[in-house]
């Protein structure tokens, strides 16, 4: 792995949108806020992984990638049905 | 083409971080969802093509992963606006600024 | 009976094409291996709600399909150039509103996809499907917007690429 320019400011921009999310995790102010700060920080984190496949050059990571991305999915699937409650 | 790869990289960085910025700055949790989906839908399918332009031998997995986000972002972000309507969340109107 | 071999049929390409994307070699072990997989999932589908049928063979679809891609990938920049100037701006300027936008497309997977284009458009989030009206949160309300209006703003656009390939 050798880091130049380009590869710091994208680790330092997704780094800080990372920490924007995490800042409306962390003062909501509720419920739904932090579920929306949760489904963001998901997709960032996805595109990280991808970028992580780039920097370590190992394609493996896009399966983890993958895969993050569909569990972040189903996550916010169930967490949206349960704030829905019992209607259809 | 380095270039153009590296443009995509950092194109895709700063929308993730523009939509970042407008989860936190937007006052009610509709507008979030809005910011929050569009920006880094856009972002992280320019990273990926950024990724792929660096390495032309990814392209199927970074489709299926691009297509995967492309797919399921929106309809996660309706989901979540639809269940927040049918549970009461207001609103957000500028004569009359929600909680 | 041509229904669920309609249905079986679309999922079953569905499926073979994700797996080709995901194994991404053309060997005899793996296509044989994914068309297992595929028509297993195919296989599961018949008889759920046929969420995958609404597709509309004609000459022309492609075509209609290729505008589609081409408008929703300009809406998507437009889109978030125009988030980007709303976040950047310190005033906020916003005016944000439900509507209610109206759809002629019948079929379920017509309907999703218009309700994910709404999503990625500029300003617009779809909110609810209720049969064929679509509530909208539109970030930039102009007041006095009738639904007529609205729709024609809206949706206008891609409803008349979304015709060309879907019910």
């Amino acid at each position: 792995m050798n880091m130049g320019t380009v590869d710091l400011i994208v680790l330092a921009l997704l780094g800080a949108a990372s920490a924007l999310a995490l800042l409306r995790l962390w003062i909501g102010p509720r419920s739904p806020d932090r579920i929306v700060a949760t489904d963001t920080l998901a997709v960032i984190a996805t595109a990280m992984i991808v970028f992580l496949a780039l920097l370590f050059d190992s394609p493996l990571y896009l399966d983890v990638a993958l895969l993050y991305g569909v569990l972040a999915f189903v996550g916010v699937i169930a967490l949206a049905r349960a704030i829905e409650g019992n209607r259809t | 083409m380095t270039l153009i790869a590296d443009a995509f990289l950092i194109l895709g960085a700063l929308f993730c971080f523009l939509g970042a910025l407008g989860v936190v700055r937007m006052p009610d949790v509709y507008n979030r969802i809005q910011a929050g989906t569009k920006a880094v839908t856009l972002g992280s399918l320019a990273l990926l093509l950024g990724v792929g332009l660096h390495h032309p031998d990814w392209w199927p997995k970074l489709l299926a992963v691009g297509l995967f986000i492309l797919l399921t972002n929106p309809i996660g972000s309706s989901t979540l606006a639809r269940a927040f309507y049918n549970a009461g969340v207001p609103v957000w109107n500028k004569r009359r600024p929600g909680p | 009976m041509y229904q669920q071999l309609q249905q079986f049929t679309f999922s079953f390409v569905f499926a073979f094409v994700f797996w080709l994307l995901l194994v991404g070699s053309l060997d005899r072990q793996e296509l044989v291996a994914g068309l297992l997989v595929a028509a297993a999932a195919g296989a599961l589908t018949i008889g759920r709600r046929p969420v995958l049928a609404g597709f509309r063979l004609t000459p022309t679809a492609p075509l209609s399909l290729l505008g589609y891609l081409g408008s929703l990938l300009v809406a998507l920049l437009r889109a978030n150039i125009d988030m980007a100037r709303r976040v950047l701006s310190p005033s906020l300027p916003i005016r944000p509103a439900l509507v209610q936008v109206k759809t002629s497309l019948r079929s379920d997977l017509g309907r999703l996809v218009l309700a994910n284009s709404i999503t990625l458009t500029p300003g617009t989030l779809s909110v609810d499907v209720d049969d064929d009206t679509l509530l909208v949160h539109w970030i930039d309300c102009p007041p006095g917007t009738d639904m007529a209006a609205a729709t024609q703003t809206i949706a206008g656009d891609f409803e008349r690429h979304l015709r060309g390939f879907l019910q």
